[in-house]
């Protein structure tokens, strides 16, 4: 089928008000697969967080990072996806957060850690001079100077959840990849062009996403500690533990 | 029942019957039946699952070391280049397959076309580095000697860039093992298919674990082999500073 033919289905489905306000059209779709997305992220912070910034406080625990980002890196999504509602989860909503929550782990807990590393260590000293103990120097210091990378975890793993819930669709588990998948269902000929809308509207949505939060970042961050975009990211500039691969071993290349 | 169980024992067996019941056919997580009666779509699955990543890390490779090059030769490229690799990194794979799909049909090029920008992003920014950590001191006696531009970069600047770009096919080589498995919605996702039709066929537990099974090993091994083949190119590396 050729290129134009496609493109004029894909506008034609999307030009439909029907596809956008069914029960199962655009706008619900879109709404669950942000919910899904929220969860995950909400749950993967609240689990990368505290034990990041912890190992970041106590200076050890960067080669376990690296290990969790490697196996992170290799396990295909697809399979906890399939995986996960067969346990004692059970179907539905809880084993797809469940999973994406897994992979924004990496992201979140290695630039936790790496900001809270980055601190000066004088500031630190200063800080243990003036009296403060170990829970005051990580609330009062750390934390906050650590709030650059934090930021900057949170929007890669937030792209990268909002991207990788597509693959729910796999398992008919909600979300903007059944509308591709819908279109699939439908065979390349009828189904083509609302596989290709509802690839459009998930392309739109994360790249929207990534500058809603680029300009979040921005704006969390205190002007002095403002660092140009990448690095927050993938630590490119930051004394790195001894491994090299360090820096990019945060970002999983995963949707 | 075994034969010849009675007494107490026999009616423990019931009650343990009666409390769990068997639910149809046992559908265990791991069964080397199923390994055994199915081992002819497994190999062919695994065929597959290397043939894509092995022609997906190569291109990737072939246009991403010189994009690379590109960005820190050419101070002006480096944002658009980088810029670009991250962009695309924000685009689900489902996505790019849906897109690519409906144009270029149900094979093999869809799939290996989508994972080749994937696989990109990890081998740009790491070359990248690589080569920005070539030492200025080191350019500077190069070019003392009589080094040009080409000798430079072929034989100063590259080789020192090396352990970049090997970190880089590493990483794009083991996610692409774990993307490949998305290939499924057109057909050509190797253990991805193996792990969906398990899935979608009554949730046959067996058959999810063994294409699981079958991603990360070969992942891992095909690690191991660029760990050893990086040894061999570079026996510096190895000696400065054991892994």
């Amino acid at each position: 089928m050729n290129l134009w033919e496609i493109w004029q289905q894909a506008l034609v489905w999307l030009n439909d008000p029907l596809n956008w306000t069914n029960p199962d059209g655009i706008i619900a779709r879109t709404v669950e697969h942000l919910e899904i997305s929220a969860a995950a992220v909400a749950l993967a912070c609240l689990v990368a967080w505290p034990i990041g910034i912890w190992l970041g406080h106590v200076g050890r625990g960067g080669g376990l990072i690296v290990i969790v980002a490697n196996l992170a890196r290799a396990m295909p999504t697809v399979a906890l996806l399939t995986i996960f509602p067969l346990t004692f989860i059970g179907f539905g909503y809880p084993p797809i957060i469940l999973a994406l929550a897994i992979f924004a782990i990496p992201p979140l807990l290695a630039n936790a850690y790496l900001g809270v590393r980055e601190v000066d260590p004088d500031v630190r000293d200063a800080a243990r001079g003036m009296g403060l103990s170990g829970g005051q120097i990580v609330a009062g210091v750390e934390l906050p100077l650590a709030v650059p990378y934090l930021a900057g975890g949170f929007r890669t793993a937030a792209v990268q959840v909002v991207a990788t819930a597509t693959l729910a669709a796999f398992v008919n588990g909600g979300g903007l990849g059944m509308i591709i998948s819908r279109g699939f269902g439908l065979g390349l000929a009828s189904g083509g062009g609302q596989m290709v809308a509802g690839a459009l509207v998930v392309i739109v949505l994360c790249l929207a996403l990534e500058g809603l939060l680029a300009v979040a970042e921005r704006m969390v961050t205190p002007r002095p500690l403002r660092i140009t975009g990448r690095r927050a990211r993938t630590g490119a500039d930051a004394t790195l533990p001894s491994d090299a691969s360090w820096p990019e071993a945060i970002n999983v290349i995963r949707a | 029942m075994p034969p010849g169980l009675s007494g107490p024992l026999a009616s423990a067996r019931i009650l343990v019957d009666w409390a769990a019941p068997a639910d149809g056919p046992p559908n265990p997580w791991f069964s080397w039946e199923y390994v055994r009666q199915n081992i002819e779509s497994l190999t062919s699955a695994l065929q597959q699952h290397i043939e894509l990543t092995i022609a997906t890390v190569a291109i990737a490779a072939a246009v991403g070391i010189p994009l690379a090059v590109l960005a820190y030769k050419v101070r002006g490229l480096t944002g658009p280049i980088l810029a670009f690799t991250g962009a695309l990194y924000t685009i689900p794979s489902l996505a790019l397959f849906a897109l690519l799909g409906p144009i270029l049909g149900l094979t093999f090029s869809t799939v290996l076309i989508g994972l080749v920008l994937y696989a990109l992003l990890a081998i740009v920014r790491n070359a990248l580095t690589g080569l920005r950590q070539v030492p200025p001191d080191v350019r500077d006696a190069a070019r003392g000697m009589g080094y040009g531009r080409v000798g430079l970069l072929w034989r100063i600047e590259l080789p020192l860039a090396l352990p970049g770009i090997l970190t880089g096919v590493r990483i794009a080589t083991v996610s692409t093992v774990a993307l490949v498995t998305v290939g499924t919605l057109v057909g050509f996702g190797g253990f991805g298919d193996v792990i969906l039709t398990g899935f979608n066929n009554n949730y046959y537990k067996a058959q999810i674990m063994a294409g699981t099974i079958g991603c990360l090993g070969l992942a891992l091994v095909l690690d191991l082999v660029l760990i050893g083949l990086g040894r061999l190119v570079m026996p510096w590396a190895a000696r400065r500073s054991a892994p």
